[in-house]
């Protein structure tokens, strides 16, 4: 029953983001819980990154699938909201994978957030960089722009 | 179920979550108008939020009523008079200086309770209290970063932010009044005043603008009595589901 259990979690895990393909929702940390209940059924935990993130609807179908494709019959969605998702949750190597994709990673959260830190350019490595808008094209991400190469570039909003 | 009658968690739970609700709307109405991309995009967020945290609190007050009815009934199948948000989130956009105005009042409130329902016994409010204070942090600042720039700006913007304050500060003290007791459940919303106070008299004395002193003040929302404005905002949200009951995509 172990092994089941680590073979689906792992499968949940692989699932891609639906809105940043390149991060699995294991890098991305949104797979809290997968268990199996006494009458058999998978039970997953998902937390969502934003209360209103449009993504969560899709991501708990995408681990439905994933999970019927790895051998489960019946497959209970749950959505968490607590403990709160944060972006320390997020493996290296899905920050590693954000940055090849030209998004900024988010930095580690120490309670409250220093709105003025500066983020790195995803493109050439400047710290030259600005902020213009706190809201991105996800709600998980704000827009900056880099002085140094003038790409502008998402920063994956540390919470 | 009336108003009136609902048990005192779900009607809580519902004013909360109708706050949320409505100024969602109010802020979509903005995608395409405002001045600026970026703040098409900003505006649209932080409306994302709020619907997020509506669904929360609609399924919640539902589930807690016990009848059977879901977020979209609530959203969708009451009329007016069943909603309990305060009126400051009805009211019209205004224009843009308007709108930061009760941005900077309403998540002001809202970091103030969600803050103080991090400690609620209620697993599902504190649960949800921590996600969103999150949220209507960057909420917070990003009304402050406008009325700041906006009122310490030139003659023009100064004058239509302080325009834009003086219009919507009558709806403020509405947010702060008594609500059913639920002792260390809910917030008791006069206890969230004060930090209130301190926070938006900083913001405004900063951005050069005076604080107002309304001679009126908006009453009835918790109870069901709205402005004009809020019934023409549920058709056009209520609309397409009343129409096609059970439409989905």
């Amino acid at each position: 029953m172990v092994t089941a259990q680590a073979a689906l979690l792992a499968a949940a895990r692989a699932v891609p983001d639906p809105e940043i393909p390149v991060l699995t929702l294991g890098d991305l940390g949104v797979i809290r819980d997968v268990r199996v209940a006494d009458d058999g059924a998978v039970e997953v935990d998902i937390t969502p990154t934003y209360t209103g993130c449009p993504a969560t609807a899709v991501i708990a179908d995408d681990v439905r699938d994933a999970l019927g494709r790895a051998g489960a019959d019946q497959v209970r969605v749950q959505i968490v909201l607590s403990p709160p998702w944060t972006t320390d949750w997020m493996s290296e190597a899905g920050r590693a994978k954000l940055r090849d994709f030209g998004i900024a990673p988010p930095r580690p959260t120490t309670g409250h957030i220093p709105l003025t830190f500066s983020v790195r350019c995803p493109h050439c490595g400047s710290i030259d960089t600005r902020e213009i808008s706190h809201f991105g094209s996800t709600p998980c991400k704000s827009l900056w722009t880099c002085r140094s190469c003038a790409e502008p570039f998402d920063s994956f909003k540390a919470i | 179920m009336t108003v009136s009658t609902l048990p005192p968690l779900a009607a809580y739970v519902l004013a909360l979550g109708d706050d949320a609700l409505i100024l969602a709307q109010r802020l979509g109405e903005w995608v395409s108008y405002a001045p600026q991309m970026e703040e098409d995009i900003a505006l649209a967020n932080i409306g994302l939020d709020l619907l997020g945290q509506a669904r929360t609190l609609l399924s919640y007050a539902g589930a807690v009523e016990g009848g059977g009815r879901d977020e979209d009934d609530l959203a969708y199948l009451r009329d007016d008079r069943d909603f309990r948000n305060v009126q400051l989130v009805e009211i019209p956009n205004g224009d843009f200086a308007v709108t930061m105005a009760r941005q900077l009042i309403f998540s002001a409130y809202q970091y103030e309770l969600y803050t103080a329902l991090l400690d609620s016994a209620d697993p599902t409010l504190a649960g949800l209290a921590g996600k969103a204070v999150k949220e209507v942090d960057y909420h917070r600042d990003h009304a402050t970063q406008w009325v700041l720039r906006l009122g310490d700006g030139t003659d023009l913007s100064h004058a239509r932010m302080q325009a834009g304050l003086d219009q919507v500060w009558p709806y403020a003290d509405e947010l702060f009044d008594p609500a059913s007791p639920l002792p260390g459940v809910a917030a008791d919303p006069a206890t969230l005043r004060p930090a209130w106070e301190r926070y938006v008299t900083s913001v405004l004395s900063e951005a050069t603008c005076d604080k107002p002193e309304p001679r009126w003040r908006s009453r009835g929302g918790r109870d069901g009595l709205h402005t004009e404005h809020l019934g023409h905002l549920l058709a056009e949200m209520q609309h397409l589901h009343r129409s096609h009951p059970g439409a989905s995509w």
